[in-house]
């Protein structure tokens, strides 16, 4: 099929299917006004139930605990499936790279940039782990603190080698952390399983709803979930970067 | 104004799928897809906002204040989150592409094969 067809094949299915997608879409309730009802229950009762006062986290890590399990395991799978594809394939050899100009000078990485970097550590550092540790309060968790724990990696790459990155997250750190992440949302799980109720039922205790120790289960997932997501994203970044660099240790010549 | 939101995920939807049918290069197929995604994050989103509501967060707010659902914003998560994975995994399958075939044209595949 030439690329023409394919692109007159596709313009007369995107109008048919615009058609029923507009047909469809007309149906739904007006833009702005909400008929409900789940939505309007669980803001009503979420606080009083689950002592979390962020509602969201409560429907993802409590009231839809095993959808988010089976989401937290696509993530697993995907990033198993990144290194398992980006590993050495039995039939590659590494080649040493092409030097296209020999005696090109590679611009250090400059100083603002190193500076700045490693500056933000910290508080990048800080700001993830805020973010997952008070997902059941305000809006964060542990996929969006898990993401900013990972930019943390970044910067340290930014700001120094490729080295200094893999010295700060070993690889056996981070596969353990996107293991054990995995399996300690099981484990939470299996709490209510042990007390007598259901898997992932919210069997700890709730506390007072704005306190960082409340809302039962929610912040142990939340944890689980940031190791997980951090580890995973650190994974995902170095075999990324594998890809594409040349590593030489400080004195190795090649 | 009504459907205006729906309006943009539709065409966000259809822009994206073309963008792949396309598709000279998999970088380029690949975000095209991150693009029809999205349309479902606004569509998710859409559906659940209610003129007024605030973000269904209690804490400086009393609970019974008019809020949007979050079941879609638990959805959205739900959504991201996944779409993600999806391109970390499908960029790694191009780079395995582009190292068997030294292209990453899907046109050149298929002459490659022949």
């Amino acid at each position: 099929m030439t690329p023409a067809l394919r692109r007159r094949m596709f313009l007369v299915a995107a109008a048919v299917a615009g058609l029923l997608l507009l047909w469809g879409l007309t149906g739904l309730p007006d833009y702005g006004v909400y008929n409900g009802p789940y939505g309007d229950v669980l803001n009503e009762v979420a606080v009083a139930e689950r002592k979390a006062t962020n509602v969201v986290g409560a429907v993802t890590f409590d009231y839809r605990g095993v959808d988010t399990m089976g989401e937290e395991y696509i993530l697993f799978a995907a990033v198993l499936g990144v290194a398992i594809l980006l590993r050495a394939q039995r039939d590659e050899t590494e080649n040493p790279p092409d030097e296209d100009a020999a005696d090109r000078n590679a611009p250090q990485t400059s100083n603002a940039v190193r500076v700045i970097g490693l500056a933000l550590v910290g508080p990048v550092v800080l700001f993830g782990l805020y973010l997952v540790l008070h997902g059941h309060l305000t809006p964060g968790g542990g996929f969006q603190g898990g993401v900013v724990l990972a930019t943390a990696a970044l910067l340290v790459y930014l700001s120094g080698e490729y080295v200094t990155l893999r010295r700060v997250s070993p690889e056996l750190v981070t596969d353990l952390a996107e293991s054990v992440g995995a399996a300690s949302y099981v484990a939470v799980g299996l709490l209510g399983v042990a007390a007598g109720t259901a898997f992932l039922d919210n069997v700890l205790p709730l506390g007072q709803p704005g306190e960082l120790l409340s809302a039962g289960i929610i912040p142990p997932i939340n944890a689980a979930i940031g190791l997980e997501v951090a580890g995973g994203f650190v994974l995902l970044l170095s075999e990324f970067l594998e890809q594409t660099l040349v590593i030489r240790r400080p004195g190795e010549v090649t | 104004m009504r459907f205006f939101p729906y309006i943009v995920a539709a065409w966000l939807m259809l822009v994206g799928l073309y963008g792949i049918a396309t598709s000279r290069n998999l970088v380029h197929a690949i975000t095209c897809l991150s693009v029809a995604q999205s349309s479902t994050y606004i569509l998710l989103l859409s559906v659940g906002f209610e003129r007024g509501g605030t973000a269904p967060i209690f804490l400086d707010v009393p609970v019974g204040t008019k809020a949007v659902d979050p079941v879609v914003g638990a959805l959205t998560l739900t959504d991201v989150v996944v779409g993600a994975t999806v391109s970390a995994l499908l960029l790694a399958l191009a780079v395995q592409a582009y190292k068997h075939h030294g292209s990453l044209d899907p046109e050149h595949f298929r002459r490659h094969q022949d």
